[in-house]
Formats: structure tokens, sequence, C-alpha cells
């Protein structure tokens, strides 16, 4: 689960990182109200899930408390790589010298907590990491002892030749783990981390990813989540315990487990189609997450038939075309439905489905391609 | 012949009057494995019930458990909360291999158990995996047994369902199987593709493997450089995911494509260089390894 720049610099402050003060504005007079507060020039920062805030003109520089309503009034309502942003960060804008990148995320290879650090900050870090790699250095974190303050040190010092600067830089590194393991993130960074004129490190950006496994010990972090930031059906999905992605297509998959549920959508594709959705109803017959998840995957109108692909492994198939059968006399559905199940049980399953009247498959190639000729209305 | 496990195979289960945990207990008995011990904590000295009449002592801890019973491998169907927890016990007690069923363990969790059990040399399958069957010896997890049979033929995952419909093919024109290993879809795994193309090729019987993959990291380019740079027998190998967008998580924690990396295309490209038979569809698995084994 991403969360915004202001919530991350919550986050950031309550670890002790030095971040400038701020505040979230919905109104350009709210906006401007802030900024008079401030008494002096400051930054206006859409706060949305996407990078690129800056270029598509969603990150404004105002002098003034009017100016501040001015940007204000044009950022709320943006659209940004077609997120609305209906939140500002107004935060006082920070004279800069330098700008550094000191980033930490879960690394795969090591397994491990792992920092980037860079000089070559206010850029994105994949960017350096490509064109200049030997400007990041690079720690992953034992677990077993956390980071240990000679590694902060060794990592500060990549960064700045003024020992004063060292000094904070150390300190604040420290203190971006220990937000990053007290939030349960996968991801944080800090780009930039500027030094002033007056001899100051600051974190003046933040973002933060946190790791959806830590959601369930971790409900102050939950209230963080903005489902503005994402369709309804997605929201509806989570809340009914199910994994679901919205796509752009017309064929409404509805699969159980990830891989085959991704494998389905890749032979839609195949068959000259476009899958609507990732969605995985998980191993369970339950009519009732099946309501759900058909209840999702019609709430898109793009959707032009539906696909069922069933694997029935340790969860018959005949129970799952029971739930199915269930399900599908419980709502009103105008679209095709298309079933494939195939596993322990799948003769006794077709019949089931046969009597309900459905088009029952075993293979899945064959109900694959009946779906993308009944989206295109060929069927 | 097969992987990790096989008749010698003696398992405790922790979590095992759970649902899950008491369920696939009754189906892992059934299907022949020695359940020798279960644990639960505050249920130590009850017994469990299963199948044909089998009784599997409880305990209170791993470490009773594997001392009593001489247990060699544990298999953990505890919620996420207390699951790393569960594992580093197991880490702790003796035994050789620890499966990790559990879904939704917290990744920095997982990053100190691993290195926990590395220490120490045990190893975890997992976590948020299916475990892994060797046909006609012993199944340690959740995979369904109806869909297996011995055989030639090693096969390798990251996913559940789809690994199943895979074997099912197989099982369908006669192929059957070494050892089936679902590795797990989380991002940080105890038991990689290459520990399981190092076993499969070190295995006599198997002579060709199944290697299916999933967006999200770079597990399965380092495994084609391993395929070619190690391997003497086949690999057919499969990716799922080309049409994920990137950034999106889909299901498993692990399949994310996360900037420009670990996509469908470059995997699958990856598997082509090193000499691996890359299906397009699930359906086409089963004629590759039919022509690798011709």
């Amino acid at each position: 689960m991403d969360i915004h720049e202001y919530q991350a610099k919550e986050r950031f402050v309550a670890a002790g990182l030095p971040v400038p003060p701020g505040r979230i504005a919905t109104t350009a007079d709210e906006a401007r109200s802030i900024a008079e507060e401030f008494s002096g020039p400051v930054m206006v920062k859409a706060q949305v899930h996407s990078g690129g805030r800056g270029k598509a003109g969603g990150v404004k520089y105002a002098a003034d408390a009017a100016a501040a309503r001015e940007h204000a009034e044009a950022i709320l309502g943006m659209d940004i790589k077609g997120l609305t942003v209906e939140t500002v960060l107004v935060t006082p804008a920070e004279d800069i010298e330098t700008e550094a990148y000191v980033g930490v995320l879960v690394d795969r290879k090591n397994q491990a907590a792992t920092f980037m650090v860079s000089a070559e900050g206010g850029m994105d870090i994949e960017e350096v990491a490509e064109t200049k790699p030997d400007a990041i250095r690079r720690l992953a974190v034992d677990p077993r002892y956390g980071l240990l303050p000679h590694q902060a040190y060794w990592l500060a010092n990549f960064l700045y030749d003024e020992p004063g600067h060292v000094k904070q830089a150390t300190k604040a590194i420290g203190q971006l783990y220990d937000a990053f393991v007290n939030s349960g993130a996968s991801m944080t960074e800090i780009n930039p981390l500027i030094t002033t004129p007056a001899g100051d490190v600051k974190a003046i950006d933040a973002k933060m990813s946190i790791d959806d496994n830590e959601l369930f010990r971790r409900p102050e972090i939950e209230t963080m989540r903005d489902t503005s930031a994402e369709p309804p059906s997605e929201t509806k999905a989570r809340e009914a315990g199910l994994s679901y992605v919205k796509l752009d297509g017309d064929v409404g998959c509805c699969v159980n487990g990830a891989g085959l549920a991704m494998a389905t959508m890749d032979l839609v594709k195949y068959y000259g189609g476009e899958p609507a959705n990732f969605l995985d109803i998980g191993g369970s017959s339950n009519p009732d997450k099946v309501v759900a998840a058909l209840e999702i995957i019609t709430s898109d109108p793009n959707v032009k038939a539906i696909l069922f692909n069933i694997f029935g492994g340790i969860t018959r198939c005949d129970d799952v075309a029971n739930g199915i059968v269930e399900a599908t006399g419980r709502i009103d559905i105008q679209v095709p439905i298309v079933i494939r199940l195939t596993g322990t049980n799948e003769e006794l399953a077709l019949e089931i489905l046969e009597k309900a009247g459905f088009s029952a498959y075993t293979s899945m190639d064959d109900v694959v391609e009946k779906a993308v000729q009944l989206a295109a209305g060929e069927g | 012949m097969s992987i990790f496990i096989d008749s010698d195979t003696k398992l405790v289960v922790q979590g095992i009057t759970g649902r899950d945990g008491s369920f696939h207990t009754h189906q892992m008995i059934e299907y022949g494995t020695q359940v020798v011990a279960g644990v639960t904590p505050g249920k130590g000295g009850q017994t469990f019930e299963g199948p044909g009449g089998a009784r599997v002592p409880i305990f209170n801890c791993m470490d009773e458990a594997v001392a009593e019973t001489g247990a060699n491998t544990s298999v953990v169907y505890v919620p996420p909360a207390f699951a790393a927890g569960a594992i580093l016990e197991a880490a702790d007690s003796g035994v050789e291999l620890v499966v990790a069923i559990t879904e939704g363990v917290p990744v920095l969790d997982m990053a100190r158990a691993h290195a926990f059990a590395r220490d120490r040399g045990v190893r975890i399958l997992g976590p948020n995996c299916p475990g892994l069957i060797s046909p006609g010896s012993s199944k340690v997890g959740i995979l369904p047994a109806q869909i297996v049979a011995e055989g030639p033929v090693g096969v390798v995952s990251r996913s559940g369902t789809l690994t199943y419909e895979a074997v099912f093919q197989l099982t369908s024109v006669g192929l059957g199987q070494t050892t089936c290993v679902g590795i797990g879809g989380d991002p940080l795994i105890g038991t990689t593709f290459i520990d399981c193309l190092t076993a499969f090729e070190a295995d006599a019987d198997t002579r060709a493997v199944v290697m299916i993959g999933e967006i999200g990291g770079t597990d399965e380019q380092e495994a084609a450089a391993f395929v070619e740079a190690e391997m003497s027998k086949p690999v057919v190998g499969f990716i799922a995911g080309q049409t994920a967008p990137p950034g999106r998580r889909m299901g498993h924690a692990g399949a994310i494509i996360s900037g420009s990396a670990g996509t469908a295309e470059e995997k699958m490209k990856a598997f082509a260089d090193h000499g691996i038979s890359v299906a397009q569809r699930p359906a086409d698995i089963v004629g590759l390894i039919q022509d690798a084994l011709a």
C-alpha cells in the first residue's frame, strides 16, 4: 500500500527526522491560509500516488499566500497519470544548496532491507543507477543486527565532505531506517535530502510503500489508506477478501490462484482479446465469494463476457460448480458466462453446470477462445 | 527417487489443531506421509486422530516434538502473525527442512527468519507456497495428490494452481513426476529455482524439468543462466504475467513489475537465450516435455 508524501512525513517526524513543517489543504482557500501562517514562500505539492508530479505541474513554488492560493486552485482537481489530485501539501520553501538521495527497500537478492544513497539527488534513482552506477552506494542491512552506527556513517560519508553534514546525515539515515522498520515499509525514500546555506540537512520529500502483510498489526497505518486513489471495484474486492486488479479489456476473468489467473489473462491476449481484470477467488467453493466476484466483474461496464477458469485440486470441481450455480442464481448477469473446470471430479462438475444451462469446458484454451469470441460479439 | 522429501521424511505439523492444519494433516496421512508429531502451544499431551486410526502425538513446542519423534521435516500452517515465530522455532529444533505454507507473512519478519535459518543450515521452502510432493512416497503441504503420478519429470514453480494445471496435464498423458515443488509467491523465499534445479540435476530419476515462473524479481533470469551453465537435463519453461501492468501486485506479494524490472518478456527472453524451451501457453508444456524426452 502506498501512502502520501504528507503521511510518510508524519512517519519520518515520529522517527525524529528533520522534516520542514507542512499542512494539507483540500481547497485553494485553505492552502492560502496555511501559506499565510508560514509567512514566506511556500511549496504547493499535489498528494497523489504517482511519480512524476513535478513534470506534470503538480509541484509549484509560491512566493506568497496569494500565489499559493492560485497554484492550489490549479493543482486541486488536476489529473496526474489518471489520478485526480484531491489534496495538496503546503510547506515552507527551503533554500537548497545540495540535493542527495537516500532510500531503503526490501531487496529480493540480499533478502534484506537495503540502502541506496547518492549525492545525485532530485532525480529518478533508477535513472542514476542506469547512467551513473558508481554514483550510488548500497548497503544490505543484516536483519539480525539492524543498521549499525558505523554503517550509517559509511553511507553518510558517501554523500558529504563537510563533517557537520555527515554528522546530521548519519543521524537521519539511522532515523530513516527506524521509520522504515516501525512502519512495516517495503520501500521508503527521501528524494531529495537537502543541505541549506545555513548548514542544515533536511528531508524535503518523502515516499513510502507499506508491506500489505504488515497492515493487520498496524491499524494506525491502515487508516492512511486513500481509497480515492483506486477504482471502487478494487476497494470492494479488498473488503471481500479477493485479490483483484482492474484492467482495460472486455473479458472478465474469475480464476482460482494468482499464477493461473495471470496465465488466463495471458491466454485471453494470445487469442486476440483483452482481459478486463485480474481476479483470484482463492481456493474455496463458497458461493458468497463467487457472488462478490461476479458483482465486482459486472460493475465494470466494459465487460462483455465472463470467463471462469477453475482448477479443482483440494477443492473439488463439483463443489465449485455448485457454488457457481448458486451464485449466478442470486444475481442478475447480462453478459454471457463460460466456465472451465478441471481436476478432481470434473465430469460431475460438467454435468451440474450443463444441467444449469452453462457452457462448460475442460480445456483452458477452448474456454478462453470462446470467451474472446463472445466478448467480440461473435459467439 | 525424488528431491527434498521421500519415504524417510518424518514430518511434524506446526498448527496441527487449526482448520487448515488438521484438514491437510488428514490428506497427508492418507497419501502415506509419515506424520510423526504435531505442535500447538498449550495442547501438548493431546492426540490428533487421523484417517485409518492414525494417532499423532501433539507437543507444545518443536524441541520436544523433534526429541521425542526424530522428526526431520516440519510444515507450518500457522496464521501470518505467528508464522515467522513458528519458522524460527522450527529452524532451531533440529529439522532439516521447514515448509512454510502460510500466506501473508510480513516480509521483514521473513528477512530475519531466512537469515536465522541460513545460519543453522536449515532449508526453508516458502513461505506462501503449496509445499511439495514426491509421488508414491510423501507429500508435505497442500498439493492435491490425485493429480500426480510417479515418473521422470521434475516440476518447480512459484505458483499453486498453475502448477497443478501443468502437473495434471503431464499426468493425463502418462508423464509422471519425481517431485513437484512450489517455491512460493513471496518476494523473499527460502528455496529458489536454482536450489531445485540443482537437486533435480543430481536426482538420478529426473530426466527433464518444468520450471514455471512469473513476473517480479530476477530469479528466473538467474535460473536460466544456471540451466545453461550447470544442467545436462532439458528444461521447459513457462512465465505467467505477460499482460500484467507494471507496479501492480498480481495476487502474490512477489508478483509485481517494479519500474521496468521483472517483466514476463525479459524472463522469457532469458529462458530462450539460455537454451530453455519456452511454452507460450500452459498447454504447450506437455508437448515440449515429450519432445525433450524423445
